[in-house]
Parts: C-alpha cells; structure tokens; sequence
C-alpha cells in the first residue's frame, strides 16, 4: 500500500532508528572522562525522553494543527498518573491495564473539558484549559484528597488489594512490569570505557512513542488532518464549505488529551507514584515550550523539543561551580573565578536562564522552531548539491 | 417557484434599518444581480441568505426549507455556497489542498471522523479537484500556496473551490472588485461558462455595471434597504427610479 510519501517513510525510520539505539547514541562519551556528565543515555532520563516525546507529539494534534493553544495539557498528564496507580494499587502491577485506564479517564476528561473550552477560541479557549488545570491540581490537593493522597502524592503500598496479583501484605513492595519483565530491569554492555545502559521500561516507553508518533503521522495525512490545518488556517470559509469545526476540534482535543493520558501511565509506570504537582501551570507551560520550540505544526519537533528541554533540565542543572572550576582550572586564578562567576548563573540552579534565552533565540531567529533550523541547513546542502548538478555543462572534466 | 424566495425581510442594527421589507425572487437556473449603491444593504442580505445575520421578521426560503436560524454549514451542506467579497480561502494550504477541503465536504458532509484513512489514497476527490483546477485553468498553481498568490488567483480559487461543491445556489458579493479588466472578462467568462454547464442558479452583488450586463438575466436594485426595482437587465438601464438611487435624485 502506498500509505506514505517517501520522505514519510524515513521520517518514520530515522525515530525507529534513533529510539532504538538511543542507549547508544546518547551515551557518546567514556565513563570517567570530563565529557561523561553530558551523556543522556541512562534509564531515567531516557524514559523521560520517550514520555515526553509522546506528550509533545499529542499536543502537537491539537496545538500544531488546529492552532488551539491549550494551557492545560499537564490536567490529562496528572489524571493519567493518578489513574495508573489507582490500577497499580487495585489490580495488578501490569502496566497494560493501569495504561488503559490512563487514557480512558484521560480521554473523559478531555471530552469534558474540551466541551466547554471549545466554545470560545483564541486567548479565551487558552485561559479556559488553564482554569480547568488549575482547578484539577488544587482539587487534588484538597477535596479530591481520599483519591490523590494530596500533598503527600498516590504511592503503592503493601495493604493495597491488587486482587490480580494477590497482594500479600508482606515483603518488598512489588514493582510495575509487563507480564513478568520488570520496569526497572536494566542490562548493561561494557564495550571499553563504555556502558551503555539498556532499560526494559525505556524500550516500553520507546515503542509507545514510535506507536504514537506513527499514529500521529497517520492523523497528520489524513483527510481529517487537512480539516484541523483548515481550522487553524480559516475557520470562516470551513464554516461556509459545509463542515463543522466544533467536532473536528473536538476529537482533536480528545486525542491530544489521550496522549497526555497515556504520557501520564508510562510516568507512574516507570515510577508508580503520582502528585499533584504533575497538573501544575508550569507543567502544561512546559508541554507549549517543548512544542514552540522543537517546531509546532511539524512531525517531528515536537519530539526533538521534548528532547532538548529534557536534556536541558537534567544535564545542565547537574553542572554546579566544582564542576566548573574543574574545567576552567587550565586558566590563572583571578579569570578562572571570574569565568565560573559569569557562568555560575546558566548552569546549575541557572539552567532555566539558559533555556529561556534559547527559547527567545529560536522564538525570533527561527519562528519554524528547531525543524525550521533543520530545514533550512537542508536547504543549504540541497543548493549546493543542486549547483552542482546544474552546471555540469558548464564545468570543463577534470581529467 | 424561485429556488430562493425571500419576503418582507427586515433587518435593524440598533436605530440603523438596514433592511426594509425586502423581497427577492431567484429563479432557478438564471444569474440574478443585486445592485445599488454603498450602503443600500446588499451585503448584509447576503448575509442572510447564508446563516451570517438573521433577520429580525420575514422569511427566507431556499427549495421550500426555511434558512433562518439555520447554522451556516447547514446551509453550505443544503447547497448554497458564497464566494466573499475579501476571497476567504485556506491561505497556509496549497491551492490543490484547498479545493481537496470542498471536495471532501461534499462527500462526507459536515463531519467525518476518518483519521486513519489517507488523502493520497482517495484517488476519487484527488481526480475531482484537479479537474476543478482545471476548469478553472489554475492547474499549473496546484502546489503553490494559497497566501502567496495575487488577488485576481485567490478570487478564482475561491470560485473552484465553492464550485466544487456542486451547489444548487451559488452567492457571489462583488466577484470582480478590485480586479483588473482583463481578470474582470476572464470571471465573466468563466461565470457564464459555468452557468452555461451546469445550470447554476447564481445571485450576483456587483458595482461593476458592464459585469452586471454581461451576465445578469434578471436585476434587483436595492437603495436603503428596499427593493426599488426588479426586472430585466434590458428595463432596468433607464429606469428612472434606478437614475434617482445612483444619482441623488431631486433631494
């Protein structure tokens, strides 16, 4: 079947590839050298990587394609967290119900919200996602804290029933797996100074975001995708070409919500332990930077913006004075101290100062986010390499 | 029988009487113009007709159905389509993605959840919307987007793209403003040819007077708010009413 376009196709690939080796190809540097602390490559913050990845790809439905710019999308994530225990505590320790929960309850919420948020568009549609956020977080704080556990957050315990696995009441608590293979299983390949790290609950996380991204793929070429772009492009002549823009938003609004469903089920998955704070502003903020940034509207940024501010929060924050004096100790005294004191304020506790300036950068300089970055280097090669296929004529043999 | 019939139409924004008992008979199958000067309510008449404004009393009927209080995808889905006098197109898609969008309206009607199938598989509107492009000799633009063209193009697209949906009733408001003259010749071809082919039943607002006697079988003048005058092109030309309206008249 010719389902996708070429560029398609390798676009597909080249995250299969890069999902599939990332143990590797985040993990460039030996262990031990001075490069070693910017290596990504372990379990944690590859998880991190793929659940994010996921949450990006499904607000890129809704954000990329309509333009409906939600500010509340971590609301879903935290519904999706807190669904996924509540399975852990009542059923089993499996991840496929506690998943399957997550986006249902997600998709519900979604419906809901999506509702009465769609009634208005633009700013308002905006401020109403966030209202409804901030309600959810502040609720699970409070009134809702028989279900969320409150400040405190949702934890497995050993009294919980899980009427599957038989709770005992005894011993270790249990950890998530699917059917036997443990989350947190990780093997790890010495090959010379490296190790690079391979996590079952990474791979789990990692073929749900290929799964995701090809589904995401699927909506973006279908006829139902043209329509959503329609609606961000002109919701005026929709109306007037006999289609109505209040279902498509909708169901938009629904998949992208079952998206941040299912990045919530992996994270309690790979942790089984959900808090309020994973509904936080700040939190839906940061599924919009991630997006912004990597290329809203694209296949792939979403994804590559996830990557990078992950990156970003895990890498850069580590990198503290010590460190830093560590490498700059080549240098006299007086310009050493001064060095590390001007970048004392991007790295470390700083990191969000350096984020944030990226941001502007890309915000301004490239309004198309990284894709447009990466796009227009394509752009580069492909003239050159077009010049040269255009002037053979004129160029004399070499030989 | 008029495929649109609208009687005593009265429409007010706050002490303004933009519309006063206005009735109007379309026949099918004929390009009907609505003329007068600025001000004298045509476009908001349009709007009317097609689920924009509803007006305070009167009726509006379209193939014996009641248009008032309909939403206006209803009343696309029903078979009246409107061509803006700004062209309202899809300015970030191509100009073949488009008339795909009408294509697929008329298909699927007003919604259809179909996420999983493929534009590139749905060999049947692909071959109807290129045949449109080339109906309306804009073929060679196919993957130009829609923003970067000139004027006189989007009008044309915006055309293709309302005829795509075959409809019963077609609106034009002022289909050649701004255009140059030989764009102007090009749309009054392109019109007749379309009402020639298909039958269209058109509704055409037009400032343009040599456009309005090219293609008008039958003209309402409109002046503030009322029908002054509706009767052949040929009777229209110097009836004294119709000099009283453009010029002043003796006040």
């Amino acid at each position: 079947m010719n389902t996708f376009s070429k560029a398609d196709k390798n676009t597909l690939l080249f995250v299969i590839i890069i999902t599939m080796l990332a143990p590797f190809i985040l993990n460039p540097f030996p262990e031990g050298s001075a490069m070693a602390q910017f290596n990504a490559g372990y379990p944690d913050l590859m998880q991190r990587f793929a659940i994010f990845g996921i949450l990006a790809v499904g607000f890129n439905i809704l954000f990329g394609l309509t333009g409906y710019l939600s500010f509340g999308h971590a609301a879903f994530l935290g519904v999706g967290s807190y669904s996924a225990v509540w399975m852990f505590k009542l059923l089993s320790m499996n991840i496929i119900p506690a998943l399957i929960l997550s986006v249902i309850i997600a998709g519900v919420f979604a419906l809901v919200i999506g509702f009465i948020s769609l009634r208005r568009s633009g700013i308002y549609f905006s401020i109403l996602t966030l209202a409804f956020a901030q309600m959810s977080f502040s609720l699970a704080y409070s009134v809702l804290t028989p279900i969320t556990n409150g400040e405190t957050g949702l934890q497995i315990t050993l009294n919980d029933p899980r009427i599957l696995d038989g709770g005992t009441g005894a011993g270790n608590l249990p950890v998530t797996g699917l059917f036997g293979m443990e989350m947190r299983n990780t093997f790890t390949l010495d090959v010379g100074a490296w190790a690079f790290q391979f996590n079952v609950g990474y791979y789990v996380c990692a073929i749900f975001l290929i799964l995701a991204f090809y589904l995401s793929m699927r909506i973006f070429r279908s006829p139902f995708g043209l329509m959503l772009r329609a609606i961000k492009t002109n919701q005026t002549r929709l109306n007037y070409t006999g289609l109505n823009s209040r279902p498509y938003t909708l169901a938009a609004f629904v998949i992208s919500g079952m998206y941040a469903g299912l990045a919530g089920g992996l994270m309690a998955s790979m942790d089984p332990l959900a808090g309020a704070e994973r509904m936080q502003w700040t939190a839906s903020g940061e599924i919009v930077l991630m997006t912004i940034l990597g290329g809203a509207g694209t296949l792939l940024g979403p994804v590559l913006g996830a990557g990078f501010i992950k990156y970003f929060e895990n890498i850069f924050s580590k990198i503290n004075d010590n460190v830093l004096h560590t490498w700059f100790s080549f240098m006299p005294d007086g310009l050493e101290n001064a060095i590390v004191w001007v970048l004392h304020f991007f790295v470390g506790k700083g990191w969000h100062l350096t984020l944030g300036m990226l941001f502007m950068l890309v915000v301004i300089f490239l309004p198309g986010g990284l894709m447009e970055g990466a796009d227009r280097i394509r752009a580069r090669f492909g003239r050159n390499k077009g010049d040269g296929d255009d002037t053979p004529n004129a160029t004399t043999p070499a030989e | 029988m008029g495929i649109l019939e609208v009687q005593n139409v009265n429409k007010s924004f706050g002490g303004l009487k933009a519309l006063q008992n206005v009735n109007l008979n379309i026949e099918e199958g004929t390009i009907h113009a609505i003329i007068g000067p600025n001000g004298a309510g045509k476009s908001t008449l349009l709007n009317c007709f097609v689920g924009k404004l509803v007006p305070d009393t009167g009726t509006v009927m379209f193939n014996g159905q009641s248009l008032l209080g309909i939403k206006p995808h209803e009343i696309n889905q029903a078979g009246v389509s409107r061509v803006f006098q700004t062209p309202e197109i899809f300015t970030d898609l191509s100009v073949f993605e488009n008339v795909l969008i009408p294509c697929f309206a008329k298909r699927d009607g007003s919604f259809k959840m179909n996420a999983l199938n493929r534009v590139r598989n749905e060999v049947d509107i692909q071959e109807k919307a290129e045949q449109m492009l080339i109906d309306v000799n804009m073929i060679d633009k196919r993957d130009m987007i829609a923003s970067s063209m000139s004027r006189g193009d989007k009008r044309r697209l915006e055309m293709a793209m309302c005829l795509a949906q075959d409809p019963k009733l077609l609106l034009l408001d002022e289909p050649t403003a701004g255009m140059a003259r030989a764009d102007t010749n090009n749309t009054i071809d392109l019109l007749s040819e379309i009402q020639d082919r298909r039958h269209i039943t058109m509704a055409v607002i037009e400032h343009d007077m040599h456009v309005v006697f090219s293609l008008a079988q039958k003209i309402s003048v409109l002046a503030q708010g009322t029908v002054i005058v509706e009767d052949l092109p040929e009777n229209i030309k110097g009836h004294p009413k119709v000099q009283e309206a453009y010029l002043g008249g003796a006040h």
